[in-house]
């Protein structure tokens, strides 16, 4: 399992607009580079990410092989309830990494 | 100046101007090979057309922010912002990214809406080449909005393998 790091506020206030940075290890190989031999390296990359709040999609991006390794996200989203903010990766070669923290909102 | 070291000094002229001669070649080789595994300013069209149809593409409303000058073209940070009052009846839909040079012109695509509060999006990108980035937002009312940065790179992201 890739390793993921989130950071969001654990506690926010009703209808305060929360950032949230999300980062996960992975080489995202592009595809168009050559190894050594001159082939080139076989597409490895995150291809979607998605992330829900009390399990309804409030922001989901399609990857491409020019976001660089290790791919780092930011965005924004409302604080509206206490809950879950769950994270969601899948790429090539059969890649998923899910990752889940937890917000209060007062 | 003896012979020998006329002979030196010979050799010495020879490999230069071979040296400069083989520099020349690749000069001219390498941009060819680039070439092929590059979007042309043509694909960019091609690829926020497909995203855009035939609707007019305004200018304005959307933000890039990224460094004007790259070192390192293998992680460079791209903030894009848009403005809007992101309510159910006015918010981004959606933003894009494009480049004219990378080997494919998509970057990102992200899908967001009233609940994201504020549409704006970071992340880090590899930039192949000295390029024009370009950022597409869609409206929640159809529209859609662009804004364009030229930046300079001076290490490439890697596509020769270094």
């Amino acid at each position: 399992m890739a390793r993921a790091l989130i950071n969001a506020p654990a506690k926010a206030k009703r209808g305060e607009v929360i950032e949230i940075k999300t980062l996960i290890s992975h080489v995202m190989e592009t595809g168009f580079r050559p190894d050594g031999t001159g082939k080139p390296v076989p597409r490895d990359i995150i291809s979607e990410f998605i992330c829900k709040y009390n399990g309804e999609e409030i922001f989901r991006a399609e990857l491409f092989p020019a976001i660089a390794a290790n791919p780092f996200l930011t965005f924004f989203t409302v604080a509206s309830e206490s809950g879950t903010l769950s994270f969601e990766w899948t790429g090539d070669n059969g890649f998923t990494a899910s990752e889940s923290v937890n917000i209060t909102v007062e | 100046m003896s012979r020998d070291e006329r002979r030196l000094q010979r050799t010495r002229r020879r490999f230069l101007v071979e040296t400069a001669a083989l520099a020349g070649a690749a000069g001219i080789a390498l941009p060819l090979a680039v070439e092929q595994t590059s979007a042309t300013p043509a694909s960019m069209r091609a690829a926020i057309k497909n995203i855009v149809g035939e609707a007019p593409l305004n200018k304005g409303k959307v933000k890039m922010d990224v460094p004007a000058l790259i070192e390192n073209g293998n992680a460079v940070p791209l903030t894009v912002s848009c403005e809007s009052p992101m309510t159910q009846e006015d918010h981004v839909k959606a933003i894009h990214v494009f480049t004219e040079k990378n080997p494919q012109p998509n970057v990102i695509g992200a899908h967001l809406g009233p609940r994201a509060g504020r549409a704006s999006l970071s992340t880090r990108i590899r930039l192949a080449d000295t390029q024009k980035v370009v950022a597409v937002a869609q409206m929640s009312d159809g529209s859609f909005w662009t804004d364009e940065v030229e930046v300079v790179v001076t290490l490439a992201a890697c596509l020769e393998g270094s």
